[in-house]
């Protein structure tokens, strides 16, 4: 079973379409790119996904349960970061940990089971009694990367993991990404950081005005879009493909 | 109208309790002192000093103006401390912290939120006025064990105006925005609702109006209990505080719905 199957999926506000019709199926221990620009569309997909809004047409199969009808069911199974922080200030590190996992009814002992493991993951032992409104942006991202495992979920589904970090905390987080992709983990992940796909993705769809404009593995995408490059130049990336699909204008 | 359909709700939503109880718990003690000050300055204050020059106008309630004073006071600040929790500290739950967002992204519904904040917000209520009817006990200004009847109809009353809260909650843009539901509705009610003076005082169309009030109906059943008396129609004004409350939370469930699940 798929962990994420997508069909024909659409979406609009007042009169716009902000996804228009994509399809995209996403295999167990796969980690798939969802690229674009601002307003692409990116995270209307995620919350649709997640059933925390009502698509107008198409259907979605989250870890096997119909989205949005049992929502509530398939988020048992996922872990979500998030684009905005949203760590609970008025607890500690561990306390963040605590009671986000009861939010999934998993009981103290096993929610306590799991604590140091993740805050080991996070590279937050050291800050295991710490107030939130101390950690670096960073350390932010991890401890929201740890809540998101809580669960031992099945899918994890991050939106711009790393927007908003210094090179050295995005590292990090890509090598955390990549240790629970060997683990077995499936990643969906929206970006706009050409190299993080890259790195990451195993396949990737380039999405503008709410649709996909091109999908595949990213090495296949940048031989299909750019031209070999003449000797002496560099070597074409993805951001080559990305800025040639979908234009060098400003998008807000 | 898509929004507005029945709530479908589940045990989670004690787990969103849960964590506003555990934030409570940290700041316990002075959360319950600060409730309980206010209130008490203004029973004190207008207690003695207006009593003073009132005694003996109020036969019925054992001639003591403190003592009426303190049943107003415990349905005053019931209102209060459900209006307060359900506005500003909701508002930065669901606006400022993102705190639902997050819960959401949990096995747990925006329904099982709301409602976890609705109980919340009441429980907290029921803490404040039942404090204060704890300090009025042990002054001496109500002696009946009747008054213990006193404390499901501060839950009562905590559950409708949280609901009440929460629309405006769902509403609101910003924290300015609370300023004109206390200024329009909350203050308004508190002086027409009978909290530090009979409603007989005030001209007939008041009177009429008063009637329309929740906090009319808390003090209706409150203050006799207090006193020692049962109330007359104890059931209707109970029953006007259940249909408030539900109705008000399946409005405020449907707007925030629509303000994030949209």
């Amino acid at each position: 079973m798929a962990p994420l199957e997508i069909h024909d999926l659409h979406k609009s506000y007042g009169g716009r379409e902000v996804v228009a019709g994509i399809s995209f199926t996403i295999g167990k221990g796969e980690c798939f790119g969802l690229l674009g620009p601002n307003g692409a569309g990116k995270t209307t997909t995620l919350r649709c996904c997640l059933g925390l809004t009502a698509p107008d047409a198409g259907s979605i199969t989250l870890v096997g349960e119909p989205i949005p009808a049992r929502a509530r069911e398939a988020r048992a199974r996922i872990g979500v970061v998030p684009q905005f922080d949203n760590l609970d200030p008025d607890f500690t590190t561990t306390e963040n940990l605590q009671v986000f996992g009861r939010y999934f009814g998993i009981d103290h002992a096993t929610i306590r089971a799991r604590i140091p493991r993740l805050l080991e993951f996070a590279g937050l032992v050291g800050k295991a009694d710490a107030n939130i409104k101390t950690l670096s942006g960073g350390m932010k991202r991890r401890l929201t990367l740890a809540r998101a495992l809580i669960n031992d979920p099945d899918l994890l589904v991050l939106d711009e993991p790393t927007t908003g970090l210094d090179p050295q905390a995005r590292h990090l987080i890509w090598d955390r990404l990549r240790g629970l992709l060997d683990e077995g983990k499936t990643i969906l992940l929206t970006t706009h950081f050409m190299e993080e796909a890259e790195r990451l993705c195993h396949r990737l769809a380039i999405m503008d005005d709410g649709r996909f404009i091109s999908e595949g593995e990213p090495q296949r995408l940048i031989e299909e879009h750019v031209p070999p490059s003449p000797a002496g130049l560099r070597p074409a990336n993805l951001e080559d493909v990305f800025l040639k699909l979908t234009g060098r204008e400003l998008r807000d | 109208m898509a929004h507005f359909h029945p709530p479908r709700i589940s045990w989670r939503a004690l787990s969103v309790w849960r964590r506003n109880f555990l934030v409570w718990r940290k700041f316990a003690i002075p959360s319950v002192l600060g409730n309980l000050a206010d209130p008490m300055i203004y029973m004190f204050g207008l207690g003695y000093g207006l009593g003073g020059l009132l005694s003996g106008s109020l036969t019925q309630f054992g001639g003591s103006y403190i003592a009426f004073l303190a049943a107003g006071t415990v349905c005053a600040s019931t209102m209060n401390a459900a209006s307060f929790e359900a506005l500003y500290s909701g508002f930065s739950r669901m606006h400022v912290q993102r705190t639902w967002e997050a819960i959401l992204n949990a096995p747990v519904s925006l329904d099982d939120v709301v409602l976890g904040e609705l109980l919340w917000s009441a429980a907290k209520a029921t803490l404040s006025g039942v404090a204060i009817l704890i300090v009025v006990a042990l002054l001496g200004l109500t002696k009946s064990p009747l008054a213990l009847w006193v404390i499901p109809a501060i839950f009562l009353t905590g559950l409708t105006f949280s609901a009440l809260g929460l629309i405006v909650t769902a509403l609101a843009p910003s924290y300015d925005f609370f300023m004109y539901y206390f200024t329009l509705f909350i203050t308004p009610m508190t002086l027409l609702s009978g909290v530090f003076f009979p409603l007989e005082q005030l001209p007939a169309g008041f009177q009429a109006a008063a009637q329309a009030l929740p906090l009319t109906h808390a003090v209706a059943v409150i203050r006799p209990l207090m006193f020692g008396h049962l109330p007359s129609a104890p059931w209707l004004h109970l029953a006007i505080l259940a249909a408030i409350a539900v109705t008000a939370f399946w409005l405020a469930l449907g707007l925030t719905r629509r303000r994030l699940l949209s």
